[in-house]
């Protein structure tokens, strides 16, 4: 749509032009998205595998920005398997918060929309929900209730001027209309001490700036997991904390994890958290899924080149390096795609099929899959 | 990191000792009620061309040190001495002079850099002001600079916000080393920049190191990184320094209790690792009213009787390794 970005400015004709077709389109989505009483034949849908929680299946949430299209998510596939964490690690900017919010619907609308693919939620009992679809009057009884998130910002996703037991009455109350108040009351310092906070009674009545990132971190936490959620999203949730705080917040999660019994998709950059966390690990770079497999598979035996930068990148304790790898170059603009391989241009380990197409994934073995012709050609081999 | 110790020692570059910030706390009719003790009681010293690395929890007063020593806040009391320099007892014109010699990055590249000017200005501002290179040739320095961080020349007349974050960082840097240091306090350069990007702007200021023969403070919370940069480092609990000691020592032979705890609490990239990890309980007391006897005690789990008590000193293990800790008291 908007080629002329790479370079310089675009007219403020041509920026006219490209919002006024983006409008054309968003108008459409939105339209469809807000129709009332819509059958529910038109959301449903079957999983996969029942053993799943999510799956994320062909993903594009697309961005209608006035400088041209930006494809934020760019046909993701992955699943949650119910009761297990699947960490997705990436750089900024490659889509990984897109896609936690796309599967929340909380995507900014209506510049950002989820043109297509689908995401199928495991409602138990053999029902799904395909989450693109579902109209928002439905998506109020699944977030909260079956997909719950715990945001980054520990400082800025709790109201500063509501005291921290009405802020997690509210989320309680909201779900279960006919609880009475006490009960919602009980309920909710009962999840301040799931999350470990001593003096429930005393920070029920206390504001966010009394508690610290820590505290505040298990606050959120508390909202996330009130209503028993089946899958919790958890975007980087100790980004902005400490050391010794952070194992406690990932100590805190794994245990609720099973006490609840739900699963977790862990965003992060971190690898030693997804290392720590994860069963699964999906490796993400400019809106697309390069490499997937189980955390042993992607750290013990990194396929993708980006993988490996990634890994070596990252100083370890205890492990001397002279110099640090750096990757070189920077992710190519989001508004201009290559059509080639998007890692192509920061890659040291080219082969000659990387000139083609996009490389499809290639299967490693049964849950390990790559997107990266240097295997490409290794898989197409065997199969001969 | 005795008291009566001179900065004979040529090597060495700056030497802190015994540094205190207090910031006051103020009723409401300006009485004073009491104080923050962000920074008590800390010495250490560093020498030339090596780099120290400070490590704690947030709220510790690592970076309250960074800019006391720099002199961007008033010290409370102790001495810091730069060059055989007292830095807190120079007049406003010999410590403009300095200023060029010790400079900072910031942790945060979005909110350092003045959005209103050039990068080149921002980089160049300084070094005209201070008159370090004649005028005709200010431009070819500043491209040289710019140069030698990783920016390329027609970056000069961008603002800062077309820059990534990485960028931007460079950006900081090539702006502190224009005044041709020979100290930079860097404060959590890297934290807010992400693992690649991270792995560039180290080795840069590694690069710079060698090129030009700095000295370092190396502030940061993430251990991995001040392992990777530092020669020396120094752990900070509520405003001391509870241990110091070189790279090698400290990671290998922790001995105070919150070290250990610091350490163990670092996610290691490798799901096979099953650390025996020490948890920490609650978070850090207010530096307002700060436990008595040694401060870890009341997160500490070898807490003895006397810890509660009685104020740890200073205990040499030997090659330089200082322990604040009841524990090796013998």
């Amino acid at each position: 749509m908007a080629k002329k970005k790479v370079e310089g400015y675009l007219s403020a004709k041509e920026s006219r032009r490209i919002s006024r077709e983006n409008r054309k389109i968003t108008n459409e989505f939105e339209k469809k998205r807000k129709r009332k009483n819509v059958p529910e034949s038109e959301y449903t849908t079957t999983m996969k595998n029942p053993e799943n929680v999510v799956e994320i299946d062909n993903l594009h949430t697309y961005f209608f920005t006035d400088a041209g299209t930006v494809k934020s998510v760019n046909g993701v596939s992955f699943e949650v398997p119910i009761g297990k964490t699947v960490g997705v690690v990436g750089e900024s900017g490659c889509g990984k918060s897109v896609t936690s919010l796309s599967i929340m619907q909380l995507v900014q609308r209506p510049q950002g929309q989820c043109v297509d693919g689908e995401i199928r939620l495991n409602l138990g009992d053999g029902k799904a929900y395909n989450i693109v679809n579902t109209p928002n009057e439905k998506m109020q009884g699944i977030r909260g209730n079956y997909v719950s998130m715990i945001f980054q910002e520990p400082m800025t996703s709790l109201n500063p001027v509501f005291r921290i037991g009405d802020q997690v009455d509210e989320v309680i109350a909201l779900h279960n209309p006919d609880m009475s108040k006490e009960d919602v009351k009980a309920r909710t310092i009962e999840m301040l001490e799931l999350v470990g906070i001593a003096n429930s009674e005393g920070v029920y009545k206390m504001f966010p700036h009394e508690l610290s990132g820590g505290m505040r971190q298990r606050i959120v936490i508390a909202m996330g997991l009130a209503c028993n959620p089946k899958l919790i999203i958890a975007d980087e949730p100790t980004t902005a904390l400490d050391v010794t705080i952070q194992a406690q917040i990932l100590d805190l999660l794994r245990d609720l994890k099973d006490k609840i019994n739900s699963s977790i998709m862990l965003i992060t950059h971190d690898l030693g958290v997804i290392a720590e966390m994860a069963d699964y690990v999906v490796v993400m770079y400019a809106g697309r899924v390069v490499e997937k497999g189980t955390a042993n598979e992607i750290f013990k035996d990194p396929r993708h080149p980006y993988t490996i930068g990634l890994m070596n990148s990252k100083p370890v304790v205890g492990k001397q390096v002279d110099r640090l790898y750096s990757i070189p170059g920077k992710v190519p603009n989001p508004i201009d795609m290559p059509n080639y391989c998007y890692f192509k241009d920061r890659c040291e380990m080219c082969v000659a099929g990387c000139e083609g197409a996009y490389p499809e994934m290639v299967k490693v073995s049964d849950t390990h899959y790559v997107s990266c012709y240097r295997h490409y050609e290794d898989a197409v081999k065997e199969e001969k | 990191m005795s008291e009566n110790r001179q900065s004979v020692d040529n090597d060495i570059l700056l030497e802190v000792r015994n540094l205190k910030k207090y910031f006051p706390i103020k009723t409401a009719l300006g009485t004073q009620k009491g104080a923050v003790k962000a920074v008590d009681d800390v010495s250490f010293s560093i020498k030339k061309g090596t780099t120290m690395g400070l490590v704690g929890e947030s709220g510790c007063g690592k970076s309250t040190t960074g800019r006391t020593i720099l002199r961007l806040l008033e010290k409370t009391d102790g001495e810091v001495i730069f060059n055989g320099q007292d830095v807190n007892k120079l007049s406003k014109k010999e410590l403009r002079a300095l200023r060029t010699k010790m400079q900072i990055i910031f942790q945060d590249p979005y909110s350092s850099l003045s959005p209103r000017l050039p990068v080149g200005e921002i980089i160049g501002e300084a070094v005209r002001e201070h008159g370090l290179v004649p005028k005709d040739q200010l431009d070819d320095y500043v491209t040289k600079i710019m140069l030698s961080c990783g920016l390329q020349p027609y970056h000069k007349d961008r603002y800062p916000h077309e820059f990534s974050g990485g960028q931007r960082q460079r950006i900081c840097i090539a702006r502190a080393i224009a005044l041709n240091p020979d100290f930079i306090v860097c404060d959590e350069p890297v934290s807010a920049l992400d693992v690649s990007i991270q792995a560039q702007v180290i080795n840069l200021l590694k690069d710079l190191q060698d090129e030009r023969d700095l000295t370092y403070l190396f502030i940061s919370h993430d251990l991995s990184v001040v392992e990777h940069i530092s020669d020396v480092v120094g752990v900070m609990y509520l405003g001391g320094l509870v241990e110091v000691g070189t790279t090698e020592d400290i990671f290998a032979n922790p001995l105070h209790p919150y070290t250990k705890a610091l350490f163990s609490a670092i996610p290691m990239p490798d799901p096979e690792v099953k650390t025996d990890r020490i948890i920490l309980e609650g978070s850090i007391p207010s530096p307002a009213n700060p436990p008595s006897g040694c401060k870890f005690h009341t997160r500490c789990a070898q807490c003895m009787e006397r810890c509660k008590t009685e104020v740890p000193k200073e205990i040499d293990m030997g090659n330089g390794h200082m322990v604040k800790c009841h524990l090796y008291d013998k």
